[in-house]
């Protein structure tokens, strides 16, 4: 069947059975990269998406739960061009390794940081609690997200 | 789908093959230096591949590009590579392009592993591009009609060749023709310290942009025309065999492209990825399996079982001198665990294969390109030739994990495809259960002081298994699929990597200066649960094992613990870490429990010292680090910002090893499906990090990635003996053994 989502500010349809993890209609229908595959269970955090703002694990969400919602991908906050100032703090503190993870910790980031513009370092550290990191960049993680808040209150 | 039967001819047929593939890449041709004279000693691989236009061509555009077979794993090995290649060469850091990893057009550096790449690539780009400038110089002295370039007073900057009265020459005008080819036979001297641009400057990562805005640099992220996505189906535990599966129903699902069994090898490609995983579900649940109860027993029961198992024992350190052994007056002993450890890569393992006209394509995230094309060409049964592997970006690795055996199993699967591309995904729970493990090893540590605390005797002997099982091994195949297939391949013997650098025994001679030591590695060549190489190898346990002896000793002679060390090391750069370390922890200011820990990593590569703050929470059991500190020194930095990244990244992984990490298993199957069964270190758990670098712009290179996991594990585990008065030896520190060890 086809299945209509708002990704990133415009209307995309998607041939796919509705209970269709939001994570492949994303990357292989709509040729998004941002989100990735890592657990298929919501455990790590990988696949993150913002919908209607809020982070959601894409790998456990059906695509008709989300046909009437806004989804936003890594690829919707900026480019590496243009980067949201969640994106160009990460690059500033180069809080990556590998960069599998950094999509989850970027989206998830984002949506702390709109709810909360002066989080302390507790705070940062307990939004990004349930996203996984294995090269063990998670010190830089926060500098980035710290960066991002003094950026986007300035 | 079944291979023919294997005949002798056709066996020596393939090796003809293979022989003859491997002559037709330019890289691989010999030597041509005449065998009567010895040729001069190249930096870092050059040494091997002795020709100029092998590591380094400029494009009529003036556009360089530089050729490495080492690997991007996430450690930013091509930002620190090409500015190598910048500086050196005296262009902008955007006009080089490396080419890395790919079997049609680098060379063979082997795996990217041991933290070799600056040594290696970087040794051999680096003269690379030196002869390039000075032959470029040379060329432009001649066009000028002088003599030298000396006499003609030229000067290179940002891809220019420029004389005194303003006369330039672009690189790429220079360049033409056969200038730049030929072997290396008497080296130039690169660049001296000071006239450096770019070599110690902290440069940004070139792929950060792109991979944190969401384009399309990982290998998952490939789409090629007509592509289909696969799925592997692997039996429920290691050994097992399939008795029977309804393949005719998976194939009747919608999407489905093919399904392919080949003993018992089974993998499903549909038209959607959710249809590929759909019918690998169907698949394992038609799925009748003989399995084969043999793995050995669990938790602590493992270490004395590693003891009776039949091992191949090597003395690798040994050093007597009686009158100090005379004066022995306290002897110690104490044994130390390190379990099972999962590479537990965030993204599964990945690969794309295509066949077209009997030739295959894949793209790997592996560590080693041609390695693994050694291993493909033996399952697969088809010349080297036949076969091109394409290094693509990845998650990280941290050493031999699924990223080999998924190209084998695309390939498979791809053979099934009528030429359509296949993109083959592991499952979470693939990875964690058929990824080759870091070893689990028993340690037993004994020494004696005399009667002014200073240690006179020191054995360290460890009972481990191979700690690499890696691909390109010619006496045997090491992908997993390869040995499941109906005509199956077997494994490599287990071999050690022999000392210095070691492999089990990795860091077991110890660096400080004992008047007696001996080293005894008991090698464990059978492998019930499959291991290979998890950064470090061996290192991890060892150091931790050592540097927690070191402590315990230091308490029995009742002497500060950082002073202990200083006693007992003249090597004045590990002293300098050590004395780095204390400064900057405050060592000496009561109110903290503080553990150390020192290594040289390989006894060959970066020095580094780690103090760790621990506390314990004695209800719980719960083990926290809330603050480390490093000083380490790598020679020269090529890139600070980047070294001081993967310091803090092996902490912070040592400290997730160190807490929390063991791979469960019972007497039949592997217990981890998923995180929930292997829980890691968590952002609340992270400790704060301070890491400062020796920087010794005049000394060799030397990589860092794998430096600071065995000193992390010992300065924690020392810092809970200074905490709590208690001991604890055995690995990861989890709130369980805690309790019962306050209890």
């Amino acid at each position: 069947m086809t299945i209509r989502l708002n990704v990133n500010g415009s209307d995309q349809w998607v041939a796919a059975e509705p209970r269709t993890p939001l994570l492949y209609a994303l990357r292989n229908d709509l040729a998004l990269n941002g989100p990735k595959y890592g657990c298929g269970l919501g455990q790590c955090g990988a696949c993150t998406v913002l919908i209607d703002g809020a982070p959601v694990r894409s790998c456990v969400t059906p695509v008709e739960s989300v046909q009437h919602a806004r989804i936003t991908t890594l690829e919707g906050l900026g480019s590496s061009d243009h980067p949201h100032p969640v994106q160009a703090a990460f690059i500033k503190e180069q809080a990556a390794q590998c960069g599998y993870c950094s999509n989850g910790m970027i989206m998830t980031a984002k949506a702390f940081l709109d709810r909360q513009r002066t989080p302390s370092e507790a705070q940062i550290r307990a939004a990004l609690e349930n996203n996984l990191c294995r090269c063990g960049t998670h010190t830089r993680i926060i500098k980035a997200v710290q960066r991002a808040a003094r950026e986007l209150a300035s | 789908m079944t291979q023919g039967n294997l005949s002798t001819r056709a066996l020596q047929r393939r090796r003809l093959l293979q022989a003859a593939g491997g002559l037709s890449v330019a890289f691989t041709v010999p030597l041509t230096t005449s065998l009567a004279q010895a040729p001069v000693r190249l930096p870092g691989s050059m040494n091997t591949y002795r020709r100029l236009e092998g590591w380094l061509r400029i494009g009529t555009d003036g556009r360089v590009s530089a050729f490495s077979g080492k690997v991007e794993l996430g450690q930013g090995i091509i930002t620190a590579l090409s500015q190598i290649v910048a500086d050196e060469l005296d262009v902008d850091l955007e006009q080089v392009q490396l080419v890395s990893g790919d079997t049609a057009q680098s060379p063979n550096e082997g795996v990217t592993a041991g933290s070799l790449s600056i040594e290696q690539s970087g040794g051999a780009l680096r003269q690379a591009a030196a002869e390039a400038r000075a032959l470029l110089l040379k060329i432009a002295a001649q066009r000028l009609g002088a003599a030298s370039p000396e006499q003609a007073q030229l000067q290179t900057r940002n891809g220019w060749v420029i004389a005194p009265g303003g006369t330039q020459f672009s690189y790429a005008e220079l360049a033409g023709g056969d200038a730049l080819k030929g072997e290396i036979k008497s080296p130039v001297s690169p660049k001296p310290a000071a006239a450096r641009r770019l070599i110690g400057q902290p440069v940004p990562r070139q792929d950060l942009p792109g991979k944190l805005t969401g384009a399309p640099l990982y290998i998952q992220d490939m789409r090629l025309p007509g592509m289909v996505y696969g799925r592997v189906v692997r039996p429920p535990s290691p050994r097992a065999t399939l008795q029977s599966i309804d393949t005719a129903a998976a194939r009747a699902l919608p999407g489905v492209v093919a399904v392919v069994r080949d003993g018992s090898f089974v993998a499903v490609a549909a038209e959607r990825e959710e249809q590929a995983i759909a019918a690998a579900q169907a698949l394992r649940a038609s799925a009748r399996w003989n399995e084969d109860a043999r793995l050995p027993p669990a938790g602590e029961a493992l270490f004395p079982f590693l003891k009776t198992m039949r091992s191949e024992d090597t003395v690798v350190g040994e050093k007597s001198d009686p009158a100090s052994f005379a004066r022995a007056t306290r002897t110690f002993m104490a044994e130390y665990t390190k379990p099972f450890v999962s590479h537990g890569s965030i993204g599964p393992s990945c690969a794309l294969a295509q066949w077209a006209a009997g030739k295959l394509t894949v793209w790997s995230h592996a560590q080693g390109p041609f390695q693994q094309r050694e291993d493909l060409a033996k399952a697969l049964q088809v010349p080297l030739s036949a076969i091109r592997v394409i290094h693509s970006h990845g998650s990280g690795c941290y050493g031999h994990n699924g990223a080999d055996d998924v190209g084998l199993d695309a390939a498979l699967l791809a053979r099934a495809t009528g030429g359509r591309p296949v993109k083959l995904q592991w499952m979470r729970e693939d990875e964690f259960q058929w990824e080759p493990y870091g070893s689990a090893m028993a340690i037993r540590m004994r020494a004696a002081l005399d009667a002014e605390g200073r240690i006179v005797n020191w054995v360290h002997e460890l009972w481990s298994h191979t700690h690499s099982m890696r691909p390109g091994d010619p006496d045997g195949d090491n992908l997993l699929a390869s040995w499941y297939l109906e005509h199956a391949q077997r494994a490599s013997p287990a071999r050690n990597i022999p000392q210095p650098a070691g492999g089990g025994d990795r860091n077991a001679i110890p660096l400080y200066d004992f008047p007696n030591q001996k080293v005894i590695n008991h090698l464990i060549p059978e492998m019930p649960v499959r291991v290979s190489a998890l950064r470090t190898l061996g290192a991890y346990g060892n150091v931790f094992a050592l540097e927690s002896f070191m402590d315990e000793l230091a308490l029995a002679a009742q002497v500060d613990p950082a002073l202990f060390r200083l006693r007992h090391l003249q090597d004045a750069r590990a002293r300098a870490v050590i004395e780095r370390v204390v400064k900057m922890s405050a060592w000496a200011e009561p109110g903290r429990a503080l553990g150390i820990a020192f290594a040289k990593y390989k006894n060959l590569a970066v020095y580094t010292a780690i103090v760790a703050e621990v506390t314990v929470d004695r209800t719980s059991g719960v083990v926290r680090v809330p603050r480390a500190w490093c000083a380490a020194d790598a020679g020269m930095a090529i890139n600070p910002d980047g070294f001081a990244n993967q310091i803090e990244g092996g902490m912070v992984q040592s400290a997730s090893w160190t807490l929390h990490e063991s791979v469960a298993y019972d007497r039949e199957r592997i217990a981890v499906r998923s995180w929930a069964d292997y829980p890691v270190l968590r952002f609340s758990e992270v400790p704060v990090i301070k890491v400062e670098l020796i920087d010794r712009p005049e000394q060799a290179s030397h990589g860092v990635g794998e430096g600071s996991q065995g000193p992390m594990a010992a300065a924690i585990a020392n810092g809970f003996a200074k905490a709590t008065g208690v001991r604890l030896r055995d690995l990861p520190l989890t709130p369980v053994r805690v309790k019962a060890a306050l209890a």
